[in-house]
């Protein structure tokens, strides 16, 4: 198996499905001449020409009302959102218009729709380009999001989500893109809404996804040093949720700790921690832990901003906790 | 007016109670009735209300602590009254409580050990414990009290339960058919106080008091066909029991015998004008007896009522001093267990105590031919420093002749 990083898996993906179905396009700020801001489209340009990736003006909502047009029209758009703060100038084109148009049009059109929207803090961007509002988007019905965690799920998913006939948020973390990982040399793909096992253990949960999903697997590491054996569970889709794994991890466990980037409050963690009280109630051993971002916007300053940011240390606190 | 609140005496051989906890504090205001404090007798834990309404003016004895019944425990006063305690109760708090304090260790209250009291006093409360910690120890059948927890706060977690497992093999398979396949081993289990209680009567019952036994057979079937009557034209929540019956019947009974209503005292027979009636109730902890007053006078149906009410708040835990107080005769019935019959201790000081076996369809033979009839044993045990074998007879002919002629219980 090849080690690629995260951005050459979602690279592949892209190229590899814009070979195989002509109809997949890709429109969005900088992606065709300059080869994409995080570099993702680097050479698309060259290779499939401007009339299947398109630059377009910085105007967000007129990016994502183009490409939920072209999807209803039969193509497959792939729109790239430079960051998923600029998402909110196209909030209404997002959960107004993409999450309900089959279901308002009573199924006459499917919306065959990919945005990828990058996602995450920790680079100094400050507090309007340093969000991780994931969730808040996993709120609408009708709008898949999926977030993933490693090199190997980015490239699967991504796949099978360009492939897929819903309206899908991809969120890609930036500061996942240098991460390397196994990435499969013959075509794969991952299915949609399905949660994960990333590393077995018997004595604690983490649930994680997308850039807590690496935190996670470091806090595991060390905490194997102290006899602590953590089982790292990567929800991989928020939306749909898949329990499945969590709950039957948990069961074994009765101890867990949910781990996001984003802030804690009406968080991915409040979700997992309210579903386990639900179905796995006679399995709670301690109180289930939540760790998350600081509820501060994110500072500037590049120590305040990784104090904010939930770190490996946080998770290994928060499981001693538990334990 | 202030109003001085004693402890107050909760059978005829209670000579102390334990005040386990105020619930109303010093300088708070309280209602009349409301529920003042706890207190433990052998029998049960029992709540004191409040017999005026006004402000908590002072408690005069500390939480876990014997008092001797009388002894007053607290002063209730109004809001803004100002309380003369040497003139009210003739004493200083602080000598109360001097000589309560004196007189607690060397009470004949069978004070128990330091880590007794504790076991004793765990059950009131919750036990901290995960939602599977709790879930084990059901399954295994293990008592969460009995459990050091390790958790934060002390809470037991899944770890405890299998420490106690791992030390306790006989608990170690989960309740159910598997569990027979193996023996089970010995297992140690300290008695609770009201089992402790149970057995210091009856063991001074049986050894001091010289009983003797009558049995007889009755017929039942104009009872149980009176009683579906009733029932078809009552509510669910006050259908009548037999039990309801035999009570009744056996107060009617006990006012043509007198003597069978009384106790020894001394050198004298005290023959209770009253007929209060104690029923004996099985809970998980142990026996109680709860008491339906006057049942001899008390309509069927509002007898039922109360009768149904006390044993409700005895199996709660919630008994009042009145439900379980001043029994003058009881009746123990395990005829919903399917027995012929059986023989019971006397319950002190009463002089007399019925038994009640099952209904049984038994062949009977009327004019020469068998025909079926459901028929219940009846056995008296009685004190025969106070009664002898033929009055005893003739009190069971009495309450057979009411069982027999149910109506008479409706008069």
């Amino acid at each position: 198996m090849a080690v690629i990083s995260m951005r050459e898996a979602i690279s592949q993906a892209l190229w590899e499905e814009m070979e195989r179905d002509e109809n997949v396009f890709i429109l969005g700020e900088e992606v065709g001449i300059w080869g994409g801001t995080y570099a993702v489209t680097r050479g698309f340009y060259d290779h499939f020409g401007e009339k299947r990736v398109r630059d377009t003006p910085i105007a967000e909502s007129a990016i994502v009302g183009a490409a939920n047009g072209a999807a209803m029209a039969g193509l497959r758009p792939v729109a790239e959102l430079m960051t998923i703060n600029f998402a909110f100038s196209a909030m209404d084109q997002i959960v107004n218009q993409a999450a309900k148009l089959r279901t308002m049009f009573g199924g006459q059109f499917n919306l065959p729709l990919v945005i990828r929207a990058v996602s995450g803090g920790g680079r100094q961007l400050g507090a309007t380009h340093s969000q991780t509002p994931d969730v808040i988007f996993a709120h609408f019905p009708g709008l898949l999001v999926v977030a993933p965690g490693t090199p190997h799920d980015a490239k699967g998913l991504l796949k099978s989500v360009i492939r897929g006939n819903d309206p899908v948020l991809f969120i890609e973390n930036a500061t996942l893109y240098p991460m390397r990982g196994e990435v499969p040399e013959e075509e794969y793909l991952e299915p949609i809404g399905v949660s994960k096992i990333q590393r077995p253990g018997q004595d604690v949960t983490l649930v994680a996804y997308s850039k807590t999903v690496p935190l996670s697997l470091q806090a595991a590491e060390a905490l194997a040093k102290e006899g602590v054996d953590a089982e790292v569970i990567d929800l991989r889709t928020l939306r749909p949720l898949d329990m499945g794994p969590v709950v039957e991890s948990f069961r074994k466990t009765n101890r867990a700790v949910i781990t996001e980037e984003g802030w804690r409050s009406y968080g991915v963690g409040s979700e997992v921690t309210a579903r386990l009280y639900e179905q796995a109630f006679d399995f709670v051993d301690a109180p289930i832990h939540r760790v998350a971002q600081r509820e501060v916007p994110l500072p500037y300053n590049r120590t305040l901003e990784q104090m904010a940011l939930p770190q490996v240390g946080d998770i290994i606190q928060a499981v001693r906790e538990v334990l | 007016m202030a109003e001085v609140v004693k402890m107050p005496k909760l059978g005829f051989d209670m000579a102390e109670g334990k005040l386990i906890r105020w619930l109303v504090a010093e300088s708070e205001t309280i209602q009349k009735g409301q529920v003042l404090a706890e207190i433990e007798t052998d029998k049960a834990t029992v709540e004191v209300e409040a017999p005026a309404g006004g402000r908590v003016h002072k408690h005069l004895v500390a939480e876990d602590t014997f008092v001797p019944v009388g002894r007053p425990i607290a002063i209730i006063a109004e809001l803004d009254e100002s309380v003369d305690i040497e003139a009210l109760i003739g004493q200083t708090a602080a000598e109360v409580e001097a000589a309560a304090a004196a007189e607690a260790p060397a009470t004949e209250g069978l004070p128990l050990t330091s880590e007794e009291a504790e076991a004793e006093k765990a059950p009131a409360a919750r036990v901290a414990a995960s939602p599977i910690a709790r879930r084990m120890a059901r399954d295994y059948g293990l008592d969460l009290h009995t459990i050091p927890g390790s958790g934060k706060g002390g809470r037991v977690v899944k770890k405890d339960i299998e420490a106690a497992l791992a030390t306790t093999p006989a608990a170690a398979a989960p309740r159910g058919p598997a569990a027979f396949a193996a023996p089970r081993a010995s297992e140690r289990v300290p008695l609770s106080r009201l089992r402790g209680a149970i057995g210091r009567r009856m063991t001074a019952a049986k050894q001091t008091v010289p009983h003797f036994y009558v049995t007889s057979e009755v017929a039942v079937d104009a009872l149980l066909s009176l009683r579906a009557q009733l029932n078809d034209a009552l509510p669910e929540e006050e259908k009548l029991s037999v039990n309801d019956f035999i009570v009744k019947a056996a107060a009617l009974a006990l006012r043509e015998f007198p003597n069978l209503n009384s106790s020894l005292e001394g050198e004298s027979i005290v023959r209770h004008g009253s007929i209060h009636i104690g029923i004996a109730v099985a809970l998980e902890q142990g026996l109680m007896t709860v008491v339906a007053r006057d049942a001899d006078i008390k309509p069927l149906r509002a007898l039922a009522a109360e009768i149904r009410t006390m044993v409700g708040r005895a199996r709660e835990g919630k008994v009042r001093p009145d439900d379980v107080e001043g029994s003058t005769f009881t009746v123990s019935n395990l005829g919903m267990f399917d027995v012929d019959h059986f023989i019971a201790i006397l319950n002190p000081p009463e002089a007399a105590i019925l038994a009640i076996g099952s209904a049984r369809e038994v062949p009977v033979l009327r004019n020469g031919i068998w025909v079926p009839e459901r028929r219940m044993k009846v056995t008296l045990s009685a004190d025969h420093r106070i009664t002898d074998g033929a009055e005893a007879a003739r009190w069971l002919q009495a309450f057979k002749r009411v069982i027999e002629a149910p109506a008479t219980l409706l008069l």
